[in-house]
């Protein structure tokens, strides 16, 4: 059999490919039948919840869980290994005992008599304040990278160097700003909490996981219970959210394990809702001083920035790439410091680091066309350089530049500017519009997919791939309906299971383009297989036939053709088995890119007198190379763009000065924004030949990066001055315009 | 949540009775969307629980002999909206319909509204209803709390959203219990107080007594309105609000009321305000001198200036609402 081309349709050809499939899942989904790992109950199953430590910073000295197990339906007391005597614990919430009971009533009633002694440790959590955290000795060096044009000479002292010519090159800025910018860290805020049902079906054990992770976490359960990797099922057929957070099985997954080992039965242990703001993951916080000089034109030509970032307790900070954002001003230095404080450790949140970088950067640019008074529009397009010499370190100058005209079309951005705090006012509302650019990679990760062909002309794939909401199984599912001309319903997807062929985890956009290749190229040999049979009959090549509407087909020739069903038949008794597998190469494939780029624009209003924000106007302009399936695109990003309002608005995590504790660790008091505070989101999609020709790409995280940058632009715009740390709360703007008297 | 004995009686001395034959603590459950709650925290944790929503003569809007309108305490929000009795205190519909969730409008009672526990993060996070005698709220952060009558261990604020645009209307209301005919009448205004230890909560009521019914008196010709600070459209609590009523007569205000709500353990009312609104042509300079004058007794917390200057734009807004104006802002 000669070698097989994988390619796409073009976009005439195309029947399934580029349409507006609704998700396959929707209706499971919308009337409850689709059973996530919180929904799954099993015959004899316990039910588990855990204590959690009410300190943010302590010793455990004693632990007595005897009153825990009289209470009546208690069966199980698991304390766990870091919670042992004289451990320390460094964040609130961190789950000390678990108890399995017959119901959750009894396991939390029991929870609540564990007695636990504690020994208080110093408490630091004001991240925000890079003095105290100095004082507290909380800060350490975390990289940073200079780059200047001109080098030091042989004999001179890089670091003085650096000083000297950095200042040089300020001098002979003609515009210069100096900045404050900040965010602050969020959780992920999952509506499914973290968590797993399991049980031991002899020395196999299934567990029902909420996961990104399907084919990746059974090795997570393996070297944690020490057991071979094949002895483990891992399932998930919904997530409810992940954005980053599940990954692993976590010590709750496993001592769920645990606990069903030790008591033989079945076991639900899902995290509560203030343990999952608490442990299930949180977006490192931010905080950036930076002085910028830009030439005459408003071109950066110099950076010079010193940020810090708090991952919590544990884990990396914001590093030194994202800064500044997209943006390459050709000199800079950036200095980075990182902040422990006794909160949860941060886990990766959708588009990791790019959100915080933009946020913090591309409000200094916007800050430089406010100081020498053009639009920001102006200012960024004079940034972004060509193609041939790009001023910035994503995607091309000239899909940034065509974008921005889209964007600036859909809100009307030549009509509605004004400079920066010279907008008309309406009682005590003022307006103002505001931009950013993102990147991102969005490559596709190693998958393998096994494409099933029946002889009655059914057909199924299998991939260890997961659908986390973004609409996954549809996406395989038409992938496979395009390369056999059926339609999608005629397509069994088989995923969410361990046991299937390997696929990577969901993370850094990276499944639509792994998984989209691994069916396409299974599906593409099986049809190769199936053509050479109907060749045969036909008395046509192989090469000269094609699958489309439900039959097979000689190119050219309408009359030389067979029913799929028929070419089915053809293969006998036996289904055909193919598995392809993608592994991501430096040679492009001709299925997949990576690289995307994106703009993003807002219109806001803002009442000066309470500090209220409302949106009024969200522009997302987005490339992502070749299309599957428009609906699901749009709707990726719709989400992101609401997620981003939120984060710059409403979100963020309060931590107490004082005990460290999670204040606002609950639905009600951590907020989001709701429908009705969202404004008109308008998505656009960029899709000409150009990008579509490049393959697939991920988009799941780009669209979410700039929304903290262009509202907050947006909001600079309407009053004249920055309002500097995200989110934006009414307090923060009644602050900055106190700050600013006699300016708004 | 621990254990509980649950009754359900149909009539008011049958809940006096199961409120008081024995010892132990009883939680009264009307809608339960607060205290269903506050029990899975185990923040309240009742041997027994008594539900008013069997008993008819709580779940009736009925007109009184005097012009006005009596409300059962177990009258759904959603019922208010749709009763017309109510009509002509178009300003209290107004404030149901601020609590932008069709579930807590349908589910909550206007009694519950009324006697609904505080939100503040530390009664809630298990530190008691004082936090700490006052030192956790002091001492962390307070961007939430109180800006007025915060002087004592009590700094947390009255949540209700409807408290303001029923005191604004001299509201009152009727407590049965704890003798099983023993029937008492306070002004809403009253019933609120300020705990100065941990035994005591945010009202009046006594072991064995609950709320049975809410009066309005005859809705006159004032001119009411509610203005509140809302961050988003959603069911979050405002950041501050106030409720006004005027008398206005060729152009000059005869008679204000304003009270102010989540600035306070209690609602807020402000007579510096209204002293400065009577007698006075309702011009923007006036309204601009009740808002300061609204303020003026603020003591803000280390964290929540920022509530103060919103109180003194909540009673502004309120002020011009009632007369008829555009609030200026959202
Ligand atoms: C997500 C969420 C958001 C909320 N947002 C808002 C909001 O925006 N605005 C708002 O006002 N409220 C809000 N609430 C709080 C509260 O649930 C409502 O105010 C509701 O109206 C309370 O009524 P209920 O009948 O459900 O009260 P319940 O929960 O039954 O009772 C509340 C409290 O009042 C006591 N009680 C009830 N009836 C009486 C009575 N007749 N006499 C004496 N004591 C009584 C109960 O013992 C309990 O302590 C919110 C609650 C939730 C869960």
């Amino acid at each position: 059999m000669a070698d097989i081309q994988y390619s796409w349709p073009d976009r005439d050809s195309s029947k399934v490919i580029g349409g507006r499939q609704i998700r396959l899942d929707g209706m499971a989904k919308s009337t409850g039948a689709a059973k996530y790992a919180y929904d799954i109950n099993l015959k004899n199953m316990l039910v588990a919840r855990a204590l959690g430590s009410p300190h943010a910073h302590c010793t455990i000295k004693s632990i007595d869980s005897a009153q825990a197990e009289k209470v009546p339906g208690v069966v199980h007391v698991h304390v766990l290994d870091h919670a042992k005597p004289g451990r320390e614990i460094r964040w609130q919430g961190e789950l000390l005992v678990i108890v399995a009971a017959e119901t959750e009533a009894a396991a939390m009633e029991g929870v609540s008599k564990l007695r636990v002694e504690y020994e208080p440790l110093e408490v630091f959590v004001d991240e925000f304040n890079l003095e105290a955290a100095k004082k507290a000795g909380r800060t350490s060096k975390d990289g940073g990278k200079v780059q200047l044009e001109k080098e030091p000479g042989d004999d001179e002292d890089e670091a003085t160097f650096a000083d000297k010519e950095l200042e040089r090159l300020f001098k002979q800025s003609a515009h210069v700003v100096e900045g404050f910018y900040g965010i602050d860290a969020i959780t992920h805020c999952c509506l499914e909490p973290h968590g797993a049902t399991v049980y031991w079906d002899n020395d196999q054990l299934i567990a029902y996981l909420s996961t990104q992770n399907v084919s990746g976490t059974d090795e997570g359960f393996a070297n944690d219970l020490k057991i071979p990797a094949d002895k483990i099922e891992v399932r998930c057929q919904y997530v409810g959210g992940g954005f980053g957070s599940k990954f692993a099985p976590d010590y709750w997954g496993t001592a769920a394990a645990r606990i069903a080992k030790a008591t033989g039965r079945p076991v639900k242990l899902m995290l509560s809702r203030d343990q999952e703001f608490k442990l299930g993951g949180n977006r490192p916080s931010a905080y950036l001083k930076v002085r910028l000089g830009a030439d005459k034109d408003g071109v950066v030509t110099v950076w010079d920035s010193d940020h810090w970032s708090s991952p919590g307790a544990d884990g990396p900070g914001v590093p030194q790439g994202v800064i500044p954002y997209v943006f390459a001003p050709k000199n800079y230095r950036r200095a980075v410091t990182k902040v422990t404080t006794n909160n949860g450790p941060a886990r990766a949140w959708r588009a990791p680091n790019h959100p915080q970088g933009c946020a913090i950067t591309q409000t200094a640019y916007d800050d430089m066309a406010a100081r020498m008074g053009i639009s920001s529009y102006d200012l960024f397009l004079k940034n972004l350089g060509t193609d041939d010499s790009p001023g910035v370190a994503g995607a091309k100058p000239s899909v940034y530049a065509a974008e921005m005209e889209i964007a600036a079309r859909l809100i009307d951005w030549k009509a509605k500017w004004h400079p920066h705090g010279k907008g008309a006012r309406r009682g005590d509302i003022v307006d103002g519009l505001g931009m950013s650019l993102h990147t991102w990679g969005g490559g596709g990760h190693e998958s393998t997919c096994t494409v099933k062909i029946h002889p009655d002309g059914g057909v199924e794939s299998f991939c260890g791939t997961q659908d986390i909401g973004s609409g996954t199984r549809t996406v395989c599912a038409m992938v496979l309906a395009e390369t056999f001309g059926l339609g999608v319903d005629a397509i069994r997807i088989n995923y969410g299971s361990s046991r299937f062929p390997v696929s990577g985890p969901s993370g850094g956009s990276t499944t639509v383009g792994g998984v989209s290749e691994s069916h396409r190229r299974a599906g593409q040999e099986a049809l190769a297989k199936i053509c050479e049979m109907v060749a045969e009959k036909l008395g046509v090549p192989a090469a000269e036939l094609i699958a489309d509407d439900g039959r097979i087909k000689a190119r050219g020739d309408a009359k030389k053709s067979v029913a799929w069903k028929e070419a089915c038949a053809m293969l006998g008794m036996k289904p055909l088995e193919v598995t392809a597998t993608f592994r991501p190469s430096r040679n492009k494939s001709p299925l997949s890119d990576t690289k995307v780029g994106g703009v993003q624009m807002a219109h806001v209003e803002v009442d000066t007198r309470t500090g209220l924000i409302r949106m009024r106007k969200f522009v997302a302009v987005q490339d992502m190379g070749l299309i599957i399936n428009r609906r699901l695109a749009e709707s990726q990003i719709y989400g992101a763009v609401i997620m981003g309002i939120a984060y710059s608005l409403f979100e963020q995590r309060i931590s107490d000065p004082a005990s460290g504790a999670f204040l606002n660790a609950d639905m009600s008091k951590y907020n989001l924004c709701r429908l009705g505070d969202i404004g008109e989101i308008v998505v656009e999609m960029y899709e000409p030949e150009s990008e579509r020709s490049r393959g697939v790409i991920g988009l799941g995280e780009p669209p979410v990066i700039g929304p903290g940058a262009a509202i907050s632009n947006a909001v600079c715009n309407a009053l004249g001055f920055r309002v500097p740390v995200l989110p934006l709360t009414p307090q923060r703007v009644l602050e900055a315009i106190k700050n600013n008297a006699g300016r708004a | 949540m621990k254990a509980f004995e649950y009754a359900a009686p149909s009539t008011e001395a049958e809940a006096i009775e199961l409120m008081t034959e024995r010892a132990g603590t009883v939680e009264i459950l009307a809608g339960g969307t607060d205290l269903v709650g506050l029990m899975k925290q185990m923040l309240v944790n009742p041997d027994r629980v008594v539900n008013l929503m069997e008993i008819r003569s709580l779940r009736e809007i009925e007109p009184t002999p005097s012009g006005g309108v009596s409300i059962g305490a177990a009258v759904s929000l959603e019922q208010i909206l749709d009763s017309h009795y109510l009509d002509p205190y178009a300003s209290l519909k107004q404030a149901i319909n601020n609590i932008s969730s069709m579930q807590l409008r349908c589910q909550g009672t206007l009694g519950g509204e009324l006697c609904q526990r505080p939100q503040c993060w530390f009664f809630r996070g298990g530190h008691g209803l004082l936090g700490d005698d006052g030192r956790a709220v002091a001492q962390g952060d307070n961007r939430y709390h109180a800006v007025f009558a915060n002087a004592g261990p009590a700094k947390f604020v009255n949540n209700s959203r409807l408290a303001p645009a029923l005191i604004v209307r001299d509201a009152r209301l009727r407590i049965v219990g704890p003798s099983p005919d023993a029937e008492q009448w306070v002004d809403l205004a009253d019933f609120y107080r300020i705990p100065r230890h941990g035994e005591q909560r945010e009202n009046v009521l006594r072991a064995g007594q609950f709320v049975s019914h809410i009066e309005l008196p005859d809705p006159g010709s004032f001119q009411c309105a509610t203005y509140e600070v809302r961050q988003g459209a959603g069911p979050e609590y405002p950041l501050t609000a106030a409720a006004a009523r005027l008398n206005v007569q060729s152009g000059v205000v005869r008679d204000a009321k304003i009270v102010l709500g989540h600035v306070a353990p209690t609602p807020w009312r402000s007579e510096d305000a209204e002293h400065e609104l009577i007698g006075k042509p309702l011009t923007a300079e006036t309204i601009e001198a009740a808002g300061l004058a609204a303020i003026r007794l603020a003591t803000p917390l280390s964290r929540n200036e920022y509530k103060v200057t919103l109180a003194q734009v909540s009673v502004e807004r309120a002020v011009r609402m009632a007369a008829g104006l555009p609030p200026g802002g959202f």
